[in-house]
């Protein structure tokens, strides 16, 4: 049966064929649902539109309808209504469909008015590809291989302007390569809020600049670097370091807070070069944080941790496991044997759903007090929100936590003062800056599995070095409760096993049970024991999440502010 | 299965066997008085045609600097991978160097792995890259058979081109309509 249209949708017709579009939508995005590509620079679909590069330049017809009386003006050839052909092309981007609406893209003329364009645009271009950072996902290259002449017929000289402005501590500006489309100018001033991009001068001599005294230093400045369709704004950090083509695209999620910004590691053979943001618009369109860029450097820090070790000396991984189940287990001899007390958990908010179930069970078996540190920090209300923990929700809904984390571990202290505590398991959490004193850490024995040295590594009798989040695979759940997964972008550092192996390992030698440490073993049980999880699995989990029932959680004192794409719950049950 | 395989009978030329023995004569004789083409290598070396194909190298312009920009796209287009770029700025002070942003920081060819087509050097849009004459190469390690840069250069030495690159960039931007 043919379903009417919804009353939002609106035919439009685009080189010949009928498609339904959304009212309001506009004629680059109503040829793009019909598969159709209309070359553009200016437009970007998350900005507003300015309409000044001139690229998306198409034919527009409207059905004919006489003047008088609005009646529909038919054909008589065809015995269609008549289309009213506009005599000169309009952009496609500042153009809304309108009923009946028809779009021309690939006539001699709309080819015609590309190719002039493009002809324009490259009179002052320099050549610089072959040193240029944007070469292999440029607008220009790709444009002018389709519409361009292949030589140029100007004989001038083409303009000189500075190559190498530092637009703020992060962004770089070649001027030359500047096509001036301003989606720099209305990205700062419309989404980061912090209006200090515009365009001085007139003609040729036009040059985006900042506000004088001031710079391009706001946390989202690298943003401009992905909107550029040309190499005019390159990141500082990734200028010259190495080609796009060469580099591997994977799919992860931006740990620096709760917001879970969907992002894109680009890595080759197993070195990450840069992160960008991925589109998803549920969560952080397409934007990230400057600060959640950077975050691929603690994988080749120095303060790696790369070798478990037993007491500070270097051992192998199976003799710090076995160590670490002796000392849980009792045998270890600072719990009596049998003793059910005496074991405390610090669970981390920045651990996977997979590795916070796989703590919550070993708690479980252990009986053992669960802690979570809670790291708070003002948000932006744009992509970074108070809550710093990546996964503090995932911890609830695993069941690991019923309550919402404190910032210091004071409950934990003070059981450690009353002598009830005498071995703590550490998921990742440096306990003395968690609020634990060296004193008291010295009273009980520390096993520690994290990825980078602190003080407590430094104390700990048990280290079991772990991954960071670019060498694993897992899911995260977000502030809004949308469970989202990443992929292993790099392989692990050389000799550190994954997070779910030490812990399952761990799990089984306490006879807990036989669970296995991948993803794929891991899942069904998830599913099973997890109300909210159940039928959900890693590999069908959709690119851009999926929103869980957060109804269990609605009353907790979440911390989080306002953000993009997200209002905090003012009271039960209400959220947007 | 075995079978019989019938055998022709000589002819009687044949079984007299002089006729072979005078053509053969006649070879040797031949090449006793035609002039001698063995080449006492390594003593002696053959002149080497133009559009030969030896050892990759990378030349510098006529005034001395380095024409390569580290585009990598050598390192893309070659089939054995046996090239290797770490890309690297030029920093902004230094006189000479001025209107060159990027540079190799290091630029290795594995020689044991180059299968010398010519791939980089039709690909190179600076025209730095060259596969030069040298042909002869041997080496005791491994290590020794991956040129660096700095080999590479000593290899390469100056292309007499007259492209000017870096002279037209400054040209531009000291007579043009600087802003």
């Amino acid at each position: 049966m043919i379903q009417p249209l919804p009353s939002d949708l609106i035919t439009v017709n685009v080189d010949g064929k009928d498609i339904a579009v959304p009212k309001g939508t506009n004629m680059i995005e109503a040829a793009r649902l019909a598969s159709v590509e209309v070359p553009h620079y200016c437009y970007h679909p998350k900005l507003t539109i300015s309409g000044n590069c001139r690229m998306c330049l198409v034919e527009m017809g409207l059905p004919a309808v006489d003047p008088a009386t609005k009646a529909p003006l038919m054909d008589p050839a065809t015995g269609k209504q008549k289309i009213n052909w506009m005599p000169r092309p309009t952009i496609a981007c500042a153009t809304n469909a309108s009923p009946g609406l028809h779009i021309r893209t690939n006539t001699a003329a709309v080819q015609d008015c590309r190719n002039s364009v493009t002809e324009f645009l490259l009179i002052n271009h320099p050549l610089d590809c072959p040193i240029c950072d944007q070469a292999g996902e440029c607008k220009l290259q790709e444009h002018s291989t389709a519409y361009g002449r292949g030589y140029s017929r100007f004989v001038e000289q083409k303009n000189v302007k500075p190559k190498r402005t530092q637009l703020g501590p992060r962004v770089t500006l070649d001027d030359e390569r500047c096509i001036l489309c301003s989606r720099c100018v209305r990205f700062s001033k419309e989404v980061a809020q912090d209006d200090v991009l515009g365009f001085i001068d007139r003609g040729s001599y036009s040059t985006l600049t900042c506000y004088p005294g001031k710079q391009l230093a706001n946390n989202y400045s690298l943003n401009t670097v992905d909107l550029c369709p040309v190499g005019a704004l390159t990141s500082t950090d990734f200028r010259f370091k190495m080609r796009v083509w060469f580099l591997k695209q994977t799919p992860s999620i931006d740990c620096e807070s709760s917001v879970g910004a969907n992002t894109e590691v680009w890595s080759r053979e197993g070195v990450i070069y840069r992160i960008t943001p991925r589109q998803n618009d549920a969560v952080n369109d397409t934007w990230m944080a400057d600060s959640g860029r950077v975050l691929y450097k603690a994988v080749q820090a120095a303060d790696r941790l790369s070798r478990a070790s037993l007491n500070g000396v270097p051992t192998t991984q199976e003799k710090a496991l076995q160590a670490a189940v002796d000392l849980l287990s009792g045998r270890g001899g600072r719990v009596a044997a049998g003793s059910v007390n005496g074991v405390a958990v610090v669970g981390s908010g920045s651990s996977t759903v997979e590795e916070q179930f796989l703590t919550r069970k070993i708690a479980d078996k252990l009986k053992a007090p669960v802690a979570l540190v809670s790291r708070v920090d003002t948000g932006d209300k744009i992509l970074v929100s108070a809550d710093r923990n990546p996964n503090t929700r995932g911890a609830l809904v695993t069941g690991l936590i019923c309550a919402l984390p404190e910032q210091k571990l004071s409950a934990l202290s003070a059981a450690i003062e009353a002598g009830q505590v005498q071995v703590i398991l550490s998921i990742g959490e440096d306990l003395i800056a968690a609020g634990l004193t060296a004193a008291q850490l010295a009273k009980v024995a520390v096993i520690y599995l994290g990825t980078h040295q602190n003080a407590t590594s430094t104390v700990a009798q048990v280290v079991i070095p772990t991954l960071t989040v670019f060498e694993k695979a897992g899911t995260l759940v977000n502030q809004q409760f949308r469970l989202q997964k990443f992929v292993r972008a790099v392989p692990g550092l050389g000799g550190v096993s994954d997070d779910l192996v030490s812990l399952s390992h761990l799990l089984n030698a306490l006879g807990g049970s036989t669970l296995g440490s991948t993803l794929g073993a891991l899942w069904p049980v998830i599913a099973a024991e997890v109300k909210v999880l159940a039928h959900t699995t890693y590999d069908t989990l959709p690119s851009t999440g999926l929103l869980l029932d957060s109804a269990t959680w609605a009353g907790l004192p979440f911390i989080e502010g306002e953000t993009l794409h997200f209002k905090p719950v003012t009271a039960v049950g209400v959220k947007s | 299965m075995a079978y019989v395989v019938e055998r022709k009978p000589l002819t009687l030329a044949e079984r007299l066997y002089l006729p072979q023995i005078f053509a053969g004569l006649r070879i040797t004789l031949k090449h006793l008085f035609a002039p001698n083409v063995t080449l006492q290598y390594p003593e002696e070396r053959p002149a080497i045609p133009p559009g030969y194909r030896g050892v990759p190298t990378l030349v510098r312009d006529p005034h001395g600097r380095e024409k390569c920009v580290s585009c990598q796209l050598c390192e893309f287009v070659c089939p054995p991978k046996a090239i290797r770029i770490t890309p690297g700025a030029v920093p902004a002070d230094q006189p000479d160097r001025l209107h060159i942003e990027k540079a190799p920081q290091a630029f290795d060819i594995d020689m044991l792995r180059c299968i010398y087509c010519g791939l980089c050097q039709e690909v190179c849009p600076e025209e730095a890259i060259f596969l030069q004459n040298q042909y002869s190469l041997s080496g005791y390690t491994r290590a020794e058979l991956v040129n660096d840069k700095a080999r590479l250069y000593e290899l390469g030495g100056t292309l007499p081109d007259q492209h000017y690159k870096w002279d037209k960039k400054k040209g531009a931007a000291e007579h043009g309509n600087t802003h």
